[in-house]
């Protein structure tokens, strides 16, 4: 699959209804491969890095502009920015780690939250129209810095053994099953846990993307002749899915965002 | 032992019809997050913040079994 077989909607010119065309030009694989920009020393630079680095541009000006001179009575840009610390700060880090451990992790989770939720939003606004995220070396980049994170949280607060134990779930009680279940705890913490919270991201903007691209190529297909017909329902559809689209980046972001902080928040658990 | 023959075969994708009996188990299950957090939303409402929080982390638990189903044929396919 190369760069050049990369078709957006309005390339196709396949219509319905005309002799001798071609057929439903469905999405794919090739709607994620872009065509490189232009070329830096062996690296390819694309739309998609070009629209990660515009989220850090983007996500670094509006936090400096709000917080740069902060007023003990919020002027609007401010608020809106506190609101949007408060929310992780009281909804999810105050919940999962608690009030008096979590405060150190604000930041970060604050930063990775907006960073994500931003990366996701590129699906929906135009000319941009593609998320970030589903791009899979994004999710895993991020997914990896939380595994090392709460990794080495883990063996800094117990010590070696101690991190191990905290690890294999391992609990004296347990008798002749301590093994298994010791296998299998070590298995899904430390293997699984960092493949699906990249994962879970990346599927999840990738289907959506798929499905809004399916709809738009859709969309276009049917404006010929009778099929002018069904062009209302798949534009119909094209806008659902733009809606349930803005209300999945915002719970996965919120998700991604969620399980970092339950992963840090097992980390500095007492073991058992 | 007798010679291998070929009573059914399935021609066309088979990823979508794995992905299909993939989408069971999960389905279910979100069923069930979302039913029973609604139900105990709405025999504790001062618990609803809980709830909801706990709600989505097991829906995102829930949900990655069908996603890994979405990556797996590009993983695995040809």
């Amino acid at each position: 699959m190369s760069a050049a077989d990369q078709m957006l909607a309005l390339d196709t010119s396949c219509k319905i209804f005309v002799d001798g065309g071609c057929g439903f030009q469905s999405p794919g694989l090739h709607s994620f491969i872009f065509k490189p920009m232009f070329t830096v020393g062996g690296l390819e630079f694309n739309k998609p890095m070009l629209l990660a680095l515009l989220t850090t541009l983007v996500l670094c000006v509006f936090f400096w502009k709000a917080f740069a001179n902060p007023k003990v009575v919020p002027g609007k840009l401010q608020m809106v920015a506190e609101s949007g610390y408060d929310f992780v700060r009281r909804g999810i880090v105050y919940e999962t780690i608690g009030k008096k451990e979590g405060e150190k992790y604000v930041p970060f989770l604050v930063a990775l939250f907006f960073f994500i939720w931003l990366m996701n939003i590129w699906s929906i606004i135009p000319l941009a129209q593609f998320p970030v995220t589903s791009i899979i070396a994004f999710p895993a980049g991020l997914a990896i810095m939380v595994y090392v994170t709460w990794m080495s949280l883990t063996f800094k607060r117990h010590g070696f053994v101690g991190g191990l134990k905290n690890l294999t779930g391992y609990q004296k009680g347990l008798g002749a099953v301590l093994p298994l279940v010791m296998l299998i705890e070590f298995f899904s913490n430390v293997l699984v846990r960092p493949f699906t919270h990249a994962v879970r991201l990346f599927a999840n903007m990738f289907a959506g993307h798929l499905l809004i691209v399916m709809f738009t190529i859709a969309t276009w297909f049917f404006m010929n002749g009778m099929g002018w017909l069904y062009t209302p329902v798949a534009f119909v559809m094209v806008c659902v899915m733009i809606a349930f689209e803005l209300f999945i980046q915002a719970v996965q972001a919120y998700v991604f965002v969620t399980l970092s902080a339950s992963y840090i928040s097992g980390a500095l658990e007492e073991a058992h | 032992m007798a010679a291998t023959e070929t009573l059914a075969a399935v021609s066309g994708s088979l990823g979508s019809i794995g992905y299909g009996l993939a989408a069971i188990g999960p389905g279910i299950g979100i069923g069930y997050i979302f039913g029973n957090g609604v139900q105990a939303m709405a025999r504790q409402p001062e618990a609803t913040g809980l709830i909801r929080q706990n709600m989505i982390l097991g829906f995102a638990f829930c949900e990655a079994l069908a996603l890994i189903g979405i990556v797996m044929p590009f993983v695995f396919g040809q």
